[in-house]
């Protein structure tokens, strides 16, 4: 089951990276929520997949008992959830607003803060 | 299943810390709760714009109060230790006050207050309104967070509190340039911290425990080394991201100078520098065995960061993008105490990092007020200041001088400290670049002050003649009070390191032998 998940984890991770390698914004954004999701699953897989055994310990025993899945990772992934779906929204609308702004989701043709072909700096008074 | 009641009663002091927390215990999270709860008072009494500056001013000011007394415990006890719902490590999330956090805490204390003296004046009513002192609230409880935390994914969630205040900041204003920076910043650093998200997960995974002295134990254990080296590789990359270490440093050039200088200043100052101090205390505290093995990477990285800093600083003709620059040119120095990893060098870089929180501020700012000056920013299009007023001209000079690392100021000791340390650590190509970006740097700089301070008008001035726009205009002396504070703090610490060195010495010796960081957490343990 693990080897399955690492398996779709790394396609994940490919598939998020190539599109963020475009240039248009929006294709980049949904790479970022891929990029999350594959981390999230990734770290879901390492803390084990166990179906069988609920993660409850025993009235007289102090630990669980062996091969339980780690609530720990789950916790993590849980406030990372929270984390990346907020600012995934921010950006999606971030991206909206520079699209409605600068007429443009190419982020090549974004260069308003940087712009194209100014000339250096004086050499002389 | 019948269970007697003497079994049923549970030891918490098993799990639990019995003893109460003192009022020394809460000094290690007031840092975060102070500016936080200023931040929440500000958002509450959001209609009263007039109050805002007042608020926020006062809260930084006990910010700062609360940081030096923090200081002062850690300087007579060793790292302060306070485990969040009381328990026992390494199970809690712990708050761990080390001489490295709790300096760069007290500079970026102080930075901030100076700045939100500026903000008073420069702040416009539009971005008070959309919530400029709330966002900076917000953005301090993030980095103090990050300097004091003792937990891997603590450190992880100060990272986001902190990202998206600086959204916040720099989109504020809504402006075009601003929104195309913050699409690069924005895309860019949260994909920085996914990246040390992965790395935290896995690190878990391989070690069994986020806590950060517990990590500096078992990362010891010869037999983890492998996968800790190839995590070490991870999360050199994504905080070289945060820091904007070269070739990662993109991101800031494009954005740093979009929002007014005010947030400019704050970012300047603050948050590369969280970058450079988690690239120091994961790489060097809990990975320094392993990192070891990626030393020359570092070194490459620190050297091509310099040089290519400083060039890129000569390069701009705007002000504050050319001081964008100087930060990236600034990254690289601090970066040689990873390459290097022994105790003179880390001393060098924790020093260069105190050093450019205080001048890169003041830089930013000043450029700012240059810019409300002359009325532009561009270096073809300013000039007069000195006739203006001579007084902030020498301000300008002090800090110009600083940067580029020349004595008596504060530039100076950090640097010398790193070349010393590199020649003794036998790079002397690293000490040449240490040289080499500097001069660069002071041309930069140089070319800053002659413009926009030195001659007598802009471009088309005739040469030894004076704009009479600028003769006529007199500014009022009390908006200079940011920029004299922090440049005082420059001086002061130009003409009297001994006090900053010895607590970066001493910083570093924490990092190099973590015993005294590892003990405070688990010392009362049987």
């Amino acid at each position: 089951m693990e080897t399955a998940f690492a398996g779709l984890v790394g396609l994940l991770f490919a598939t998020s990276l190539y599109l963020m390698l475009s240039t248009k914004t929006i294709r980049i954004l949904i790479g970022i929520a891929i990029l999350s999701n594959a981390v999230n699953l990734l770290i879901f897989t390492a803390g084990r997949l166990v179906r069988e055994k609920p993660p409850l310990i025993a009235l007289e025993a102090y630990v669980p008992e062996a091969g339980v899945a780690n609530a720990l990772p789950q916790a993590l992934i849980l406030t990372a959830i929270v984390i990346s779906f907020s600012f995934f929204a921010f950006l999606l609308v971030l991206a909206f607003r520079a699209y409605q702004d600068l007429g443009t989701d190419d982020t090549d043709a974004m260069r308003i803060a940087e712009p194209v072909g100014e000339p250096g700096p004086p050499q002389g008074y | 299943m019948a269970v007697s009641d003497a079994e049923k009663a549970v030891d918490y002091a098993l799990a639990m810390v019995m003893e109460p927390a003192t009022a020394g215990d809460w000094l290690v999270v007031l840092p975060v709760a102070v500016p936080m709860l200023a931040g929440a008072v500000l958002v509450i009494l959001r209609h009263f714009m007039r109050w805002h500056a007042a608020i926020a001013g006062s809260g930084l000011a006990v910010l700062l109060i609360v940081d030096v007394l923090l200081l002062q415990r850690v300087l007579a006890g060793g790292p302060q230790v306070m485990m969040m719902g009381g328990w026992l490590p390494p199970f809690g999330i712990a708050f761990e006050a080390d001489l490295l956090g709790t300096t760069l805490a007290c500079t970026s204390a102080l930075v901030a207050f100076a700045i939100s003296l500026q903000a008073a004046r420069q702040v416009n009513t539009h971005e008070r309104r959309y919530g400029y002192y709330p966002f900076l609230m917000l953005l301090m409880a993030g980095v103090h967070g990050a300097f004091l935390t003792g937990d891997l994914f603590n450190l992880y969630v100060w990272f986001e509190v902190l990202l998206i205040s600086s959204f916040g900041l720099l989109v504020l204003g809504s402006e075009d340039r601003q929104i195309d920076a913050t699409v690069k910043y924005g895309i860019l650093n949260l994909l920085a911290t996914t990246l040390f998200l992965i790395g935290t997960g896995l690190l878990y995974g391989t070690l069994g425990t986020l806590n950060m002295a517990d990590i500096a134990v078992k990362a010891r254990d010869p037999e983890v080394q492998g996968p800790l080296i190839t995590l070490s590789a991870l999360f050199l990359l994504a905080f070289s991201m945060k820091a904007a270490a070269f070739p990662l440093n993109f991101w800031l050039p494009a954005s740093y100078h979009a929002p007014g200088p005010g947030v400019s200043a704050l970012f300047a100052g603050l948050l590369t520098k969280v970058g450079v101090y988690s690239l120091i205390k994961v790489l060097v505290l809990l990975l320094g065995p392993q990192s070891a093995n990626l030393s020359a990477v570092v070194a490459w990285m620190a050297g091509l960061t310099m040089v290519v800093g400083a060039l890129g600083a000569l390069a701009q003709s705007e002000m504050r993008r050319l001081l964008n620059w100087l930060v990236i040119a600034g990254i690289g120095n601090m970066m040689i105490g990873v390459a290097l990893q022994d105790e003179l060098s880390l001393a060098g870089s924790i020093f260069y990092a105190v050093h450019s929180m205080l001048v890169m501020a003041a830089l930013y700012l000043a450029a700012g007020l240059i810019e409300d000056m002359t009325g532009s920013g561009d270096l073809r299009r300013v000039g007069g200041v000195w006739v203006r007023h001579a007084g902030f001209g020498t301000l300008v000079l002090v800090l110009v001088l600083a940067v580029g690392g020349l004595p008596p100021f504060s530039g100076f000791w950090p640097k010398a400290v790193l070349v010393d340390a590199t020649l003794a650590a036998g790079a002397p190509w690293l000490a040449a670049a240490v040289l080499v970006s500097g001069f660069l740097t002071t041309l930069a700089g140089g070319r800053m002050f002659i413009y926009a301070v030195w001659r007598g008008g802009p471009e088309g001035t005739p040469d030894g003649t004076v704009d009479p726009a600028a003769a006529a205009v007199a500014p009022d002396a009390s908006r200079f009070l940011p920029v004299m504070l922090l440049t005082a703090a420059v001086v002061a610490v130009g003409l009297w390191p001994a006090p900053v060195y010895d607590l970066s010495l001493g910083a570093a010796a924490g990092l190099i032998d973590p015993t005294g960081y590892i003990d405070a957490i688990f010392g009362e343990r049987p």
